[in-house]
């Protein structure tokens, strides 16, 4: 707190010096004669009174009314005022600010996120708009369902963040260092994730994800995505690719490793679809049963290597103690099992290829046969059964 | 058969509806309906694993509990019935090879086919489309014995994959690794197959056509009236009667409870595998 009341004085003295006049500035007290007057508003409705110990109590409160209101020089002042001007002081932030995505600034001016200009406390107190855990509640007031968000066309992220493993570490646990919104996207020189500038760029998002997460994405950057990536094929995937930017669940969570196959198979079509076909994937697709083998399991997640990698999981010396994680028992023969066979390539895999085929063949013919038979059956003997009925007087049944 | 001779009651039951005769041993019947309640909870359970991604198939899936209670009950039925395999293949063999029983594995009375059968299936064909007369039928006709033999070989074969995936890494131990792949196209297609079959062909060609609609009862009750045992299988009631064993054969009329319980009871099966043919056809079109 200390810095803070240094840079404070130095502030104030600067404002005194430069905007102080000969006729000298109106003292916050006189200010506050009226405006203190709680149900003080101005001729629109808006209220214009000032809680005086807020002010004195928080970050501002040892300037005086005219510090910011610098167009106010003596009382009676004129009906309308110009509006304060933040940039004076916080130039840095403005000139952040003027080249973000939210420079429209006439929709988001500084209090839009710091709150009431009277009542303005620094971002480690907890009274703070931009205190950690109230952050994400900040931006929600437009970035969610029922704000600005489907004003803009964006995507309503405040729901989807807030039940996120961040959100939940956030909202639930009330962890300082839980990613919030401004950990990813910055503060005031927030860009769009088409700009390459941006911490949200998919190139950065490695590195953006990696501030906290700095293990993982050593991890990523040594795995063939990352190092794709890095070679410049956005194809690959980034962090936010598989994990999704927002609605980010726990990795071990059920709800994740059912949503995680086809993920991986919205780029490795081939692939999911050859998984599709075997057990792992039938029982995987069932629910209930979250420990069957999914993509990650087996390649790795971060570090994916290709199986000529002696480091890789998927290298044939390591199948037996990959496949050995589930499969108790599991032996050099066991391991021959192949994961992504293609009953229908001839080439890759002409065992089964035939035995497919011959199996299709039982069925189809078999099950021809007896159809025609049972229907040249069912034709005659209802034949026989009415004409029967018929020679014996019957109604016809 | 002497067992058949064993069971025939000695007090005839002369009611207005004529005299009934034995055609089902109780072992019979008890295989029978441990036959086709495994069947339909195996079908049941493995139908949405073969079709996993169809709408039904996750819907009845965590109706029940998920994946691991739909592996748990398709274990428990195949257990069940391979234990009932195990047991009907021991009374074979003891009938057979230890007893020495005649007609086991030879002749009029045998599940093995023989020329007839390939007489039987052609006149069969010409009859059904007016080239010829109906052929008379001996004790087991040749779509019978078709249906015993498909569901035999149906049982190694499913069985045998179905064990292989369940015991994987021991399996593995003496077959090769493809095979582990195969095992599982080989279960799916020939559990399909027997599917399709049971629950279309059977259903019609046993209960649903004319002559038995809507349901033959006689591998409920095990006993059938001596017009239906004339009209279906004459040579066998010829043969009977020149021999003299006919009257060996008599059986009682089935109690009334008994018939309407098992009415029931066969109506539902049939019910759950026709439901159970439509989701398949249905996974393959919609």
């Amino acid at each position: 707190m200390k810095t803070v009341s240094s840079i404070t004085l130095v502030l104030v003295a600067a404002a005194l010096l430069f905007h102080a006049g000969p006729a000298a500035a109106q003292k916050s007290a006189e200010c506050l004669a009226c405006h203190a007057d709680a149900s003080m508003q101005d001729a629109a409705g808006h209220s214009i009174s000032v809680d005086e110990s807020k002010f004195h109590s928080s970050i501002h409160g040892s300037l005086e009314c005219a510090n910011c209101h610098t167009s106010i020089k003596s009382y009676p002042h004129p009906d309308k005022v110009t509006p304060v001007k933040c940039d004076t002081c916080h130039a840095d932030e403005a000139a952040g600010l003027a080249g973000s995505v939210h420079s429209a600034s006439a929709d988001h001016p500084c209090t839009s996120c710091h709150g009431d200009a009277h009542a303005i406390f620094p971002k480690t107190d907890a009274r703070s708009a931009v205190y950690p855990l109230n952050v994400p509640h900040t931006c929600g007031n437009c970035h969610s369902n029922e704000g600005m968000a489907q004003k803009h066309g964006l995507a309503s992220v405040y729901p989807s963040y807030i039940d996120s493993i961040h959100g939940f570490a956030l909202s639930k646990e009330g962890l300082l260092v839980a990613a919030n919104c401004q950990s990813c996207h910055g503060s005031h020189k927030i860009l769009s994730k088409r700009n390459p500038q941006s911490a949200t760029y998919k190139t950065n998002v490695p590195q953006t994800c990696g501030t906290c997460h700095a293990g993982i994405t050593t991890n990523y950057a040594n795995g063939v995505h990352g190092k794709a990536v890095a070679a410049g094929k956005l194809d690959a995937p980034v962090c936010s690719d598989c994990h999704t930017a927002h609605a980010i669940l726990q990795p071990t969570e059920s709800a994740f490793r059912t949503q995680s196959t086809p993920i991986c198979g919205s780029c490795h079509k081939e692939k999911f679809s050859t998984y599709r076909d075997t057990f792992h994937s039938q029982l995987g697709a069932l629910g209930g049963y979250v420990e069957t083998a999914r993509c990650w399991d087996c390649h790795g997640a971060h570090d994916v290597l290709p199986a000529s990698d002696p480091r890789s999981p998927i290298a044939p010396a390591n199948l037996v103690k990959t496949c050995g994680r589930c499969h108790v028992g599991a032996n050099e023969s066991f391991v021959q099992y192949q994961p992504h066979a293609n009953a229908h390539n001839r080439k890759l895999n002409p065992a089964l290829y035939f035995i497919r085929l011959f199996m299709n063949l039982l069925l189809g013919s078999v099950l021809t046969f007896f159809m025609i038979h049972t229907i040249l059956w069912l034709i005659r003997s209802r034949y026989d059964q009415v004409k029967r009925k018929s020679a014996e007087g019957e109604k016809n049944a | 058969m002497p067992d058949l001779e064993q069971e025939a009651s000695e007090t005839l039951h002369h009611g207005g509806k004529g005299r009934f005769f034995m055609r089902f041993t109780r072992e019979q019947r008890a295989l029978h309906a441990v036959l086709f309640t495994t069947f339909l909870g195996l079908a049941a359970t493995g139908l949405p694993m073969r079709f996993s991604q169809s709408f039904w198939a996750r819907r009845f899936a965590s109706a029940v509990g998920g994946f691991g209670a739909i592996i748990f009950f398709h274990k428990l039925f195949a257990v069940a019935l391979t234990l009932a395999f195990l047991v009907h293949l021991k009374a074979i063999l003891q009938r057979g090879v230890v007893n020495r029983e005649k007609g086991i594995f030879w002749g009029v009375t045998s599940m093995v086919a023989n020329w007839k059968d390939v007489k039987d299936l052609v006149g069969h064909l010409r009859w059904m489309v007016g080239l010829g007369p109906k052929p008379q039928f001996e004790r087991y006709a040749y779509w019978e014995k078709f249906d015993y033999w498909a569901v035999f070989w149906g049982m190694i074969v499913i069985g045998f994959s179905g064990y292989a995936m369940w015991f994987a890494p021991f399996f593995a131990r003496f077959l090769p690794g493809w095979a582990l792949n195969a095992v599982l196209v080989i279960h799916s297609e020939e559990g399909l197959l027997a599917i399709l079959f049971i629950f279309s062909i059977h259903f019609v060609n046993t209960h649903l056509r004319p002559d038995s609609f809507p349901m033959d009862m006689v591998v409920f009750t095990g006993v059938e009236s001596e017009e239906e045992f004339k009209h279906k299988r004459s040579q066998e009631y010829e043969r009977l009667a020149r021999e003299g064993k006919l009257e060996a054969r008599v059986a009682e009329a089935p109690a009334l409870w008994f018939t309407n319980f098992s009415k029931v009871v066969g109506f539902i099966a049939i019910f759950i595998g026709l439901t159970l043919l439509v989701l398949t056809l249905s996974a393959y079109f919609i």
